[in-house]
Order: C-alpha cells, then structure tokens, then sequence
C-alpha cells in the first residue's frame, strides 16, 4: 500500500507572512503610502469624493465642534499688551493679507503636502495691539474649551507662522477651525490651534491641552514627540 | 429533502461574533475616519472611547468563544484551513479566513498602539495609523466579496443556511464540496 504524503501546509505561512509584513509596515508604511497615495488619491478621490483622499483627518477634543457667526464673532487680543483689541471678523480680513503654500504634519502619522493658506501674519497684529517687553509667549485660546495651546515670541514670529481664515481658495471649513486657526507648518497641528478666539500674550509660555497629556511643548516636526526623523 | 451538518455551535458563534464586533467596529472607525461622517457625528471623545472597548470586547469575546467552546473541532478546522487541497471549504473561503484572522491580530496591534501612542511617545510610530487604515481598507473589500457570494450570488447564496442553523442541502453540498460529502460518506 502506497502511503498517501501529508498534503503540503500553505496556511500558517500566509498567516504570518501577513501578521509579519503587517506589523514590519510600521517602519516602512509611511514612505511606502507616500509613493502609493500620490498615484491613488486622485483617482479614489474622483470615484469616492467622501474619502479623506487629501489626508485630512478630523480630531476634536470636545463633543461639538464651534459655530462661526460672522455677526458675532470676535478674536480677542490681550494680556501683557500696551492697546488690547478685539478684532471682528471683517478688520481681521482687512489686515494685510499674505498666502503661502506648505505641508501639514498630524503626529499621529499622516501628512497633507501642499495646503494653501491665507491669512495674517502675527507681526501684522502686533502692530495693533504692541507687546510690553516682557511678553515672551503667546497663549492661543480656542472656542473648543479648554483646547489652548502656547508658541513663545520666537516661534510665534518664524517667516511663515500665519493666522489663516482661508484653506485652498475658499473660507476656512468649520471642520478645520473655521473662521481663524493659527498655522505653524513647523510643528504638528496640535500646535495648530482650530476655532481661535482668543490671543493672550504671556511671560513664558505653558504646557497647552496635548502637552498636559505628555505631548512636547515645541512639537517640531520629525524632532519631538518621539520622532527622531520626519 | 436531506440536509447535512455543515458548522458547529462553536464555529457559528464565532463567526457570528466576528461579523457583529467587525461591523460594530468599521462604523465607529469610518466616524472616526471620515471627514463628513467626523463632521456629522461630532463627539469625538465618546466615539473614540466606543470604538477603542469596542476592539478590546472584540478580541476578548473571539477568545472567551474560542476557550469556551468545542477546542478540538475548532483545531481540526484551523488544520482544514492549513491544506490547499478540497475539503470542507475551497480556496477562496480558506483564504478568507486566514487573512481575517491575521487582520484581526494586526487590527489590534495597531489600534493598541494607536491609543498608547496618545498617551506615551514610546509606542508612537509614524506609520501606525496608515497600517490600521489601510488594514480597514483590505478588511472591507474581503467583507463585500464575502457578503456578495453569502448573500447575493445564487449558487454560492444557500451557504448562509450553514452559518445561521449549521446544515446545509445535501444535494448542494455535494455539488460544491464533493471532497468533503465523500469525506463524510465514508466516515
């Protein structure tokens, strides 16, 4: 009698081969995604528009995100300042008015290269409002209480630090922190205050709402956070 | 008509576990992940929390049906899915199963780490949340091919009958899996 062989084993091989290039990606997916999504995103974005094809994740801290009343909306300028201000929405727009194109960084991993944004730079409110000396850190208030978070005057002032009230062309969706949100594309977005309201300058700056949860308090990107590169 | 046992108690449970926790677990992820759903959902925090226990009741429920349950039939089905040949199940089913099981293990690596990461810059890594979406992806096509042979397609449709009361026409059976039929017949 011919002994039937024992037939060949592919499934244990296939599932971790899987478990393995799956968990290996946490190196590699990134730069891989990178390559991928530039080929992929324009064509899934015309197929399925809902897919978050530009990168775009949406993170809040509360449970509703603020409503923009133009009629009542106000950004608030204070603290260690010789004229507080309170600016409405339209003398916010009639400040000089600057755009730049740059590349937002989550520090959960994703990316959005290319983002144009229009705004005022900080300089541009200072001139308003003119810092006492002693003002060394600028505390960015949200309306998404207790969301704050901190740059120093240095960081605060870097040639392409913004107050942006415009995303690609078109007023600042709510969902990205409609109508002002501060744009450092130095540091992740968490430093990227959503839904400004409040700017009040301060002596040193503090830990803001991550940081108070162990996040770095200057988040550069690919420098902070546990990251060593970008 | 003649009907034979085609799924235990144990693998039914299991399976129907699975898809309840899998479908629980891409509707809060796509509220999380989803602009327009992240929009009209809002509470972030409370969606999170759904979606993180979520996982944990997942893979804990997967275990505690898996202990509890028939252990010897549940390993002689893992050694039917090791096989390329014909049995119990073809191709494509075993290479379902194998890949869902070893999304599951990725699905809960990454969504750990995801939410360790929040709290603790050591289990932060750039690409955690690319592998967890992507495995969202992947996991949802299997999920819709799986769907459409269980629910839709006419020939393939009365295989549902195995997984919700556990048998199956003997006639259909032994026109799909003959191996198998044959397997039984001779005991």
């Amino acid at each position: 009698m011919v002994e039937q062989p024992e037939p060949r084993r592919y499934g244990r091989g296939l599932f971790l081969v899987t478990v393995a290039g799956g968990l290996s990606s946490l190196v590699w997916g990134k730069s891989v995604w990178g390559h991928v999504s530039r080929v992929v995103s324009p064509v899934a974005g015309d197929i399925a528009p809902i897919l978050p094809t530009q990168g775009w994740r949406i993170y809040t801290v509360s449970d509703h995100m603020p409503t923009f009343d133009p009629a009542t909306w106000r950004l608030r300028v204070s603290g260690l300042v010789e004229k507080p201000a309170t600016l409405t929405y339209a003398h916010l727009r009639s400040l000089p008015r600057v755009e730049q194109v740059s590349t937002f960084h989550c520090v959960t991993g994703w990316t959005v290269p290319n983002v144009h944004w229009t705004g005022v730079r900080i300089r541009d409110v200072f001139d308003l409002v003119r810092p006492y000396p002693e003002a060394g850190a600028l505390q960015f208030v949200s309306a998404e209480d207790p969301y704050v978070d901190y740059l120093t005057m240095q960081q605060a002032l870097l040639h392409d630090v913004m107050l942006a009230y415009e995303m690609n062309g078109k007023p600042l969706p709510r969902e990205h922190g409609a109508p002002l949100r501060l744009i450092i594309p130095e540091m992740y977005g968490y430093k990227n205050v959503k839904w400004l309201a409040g700017i009040n300058l301060v002596a040193h700056p503090q830990d803001g709402y991550w940081e108070q949860l162990g996040y770095d308090r200057d988040a550069w990107v690919g420098r902070s956070n546990g990251y060593s590169s970008s | 008509m003649r009907y034979v046992s085609r799924f235990s108690r144990t693998e039914r449970t299991l399976h129907w576990v699975n898809a309840v926790c899998f479908l629980y677990l891409l509707a809060t992820g796509l509220i999380l992940y989803l602009p327009i759903l992240s929009v009209a959902v809002q509470r972030r925090p409370l969606i999170k929390d759904m979606h993180f226990w979520g996982g944990i009741a997942w893979v804990s429920l997967l275990a505690i049906v898996a202990l509890g349950g028939d252990r010897r039939g549940l390993l002689r089905t893992a050694r039917e899915l090791e096989r390329l040949d014909r049995s119990r199940f073809n191709a494509g089913q075993k290479l379902n199963a194998i890949l869902t099981a070893a999304f599951t293990i990725l699905f809960a690596v990454s969504g750990v780490l995801l939410w360790l990461g929040e709290r603790d810059t050591r289990y932060r890594f750039a690409s955690t949340v690319i592998l967890h979406d992507g495995l969202m992806f992947a996991a949802l096509a299997l999920f819709v091919g799986h769907l459409y042979l269980a629910i839709l397609h006419p020939t393939t449709r009365h295989s549902l009958r195995g997984m919700t009361v556990g048998d199956v026409r003997e006639d259909w059976a032994r026109l799909h899996y003959p191996e198998w039929v044959q397997a039984r017949d001779r005991g």
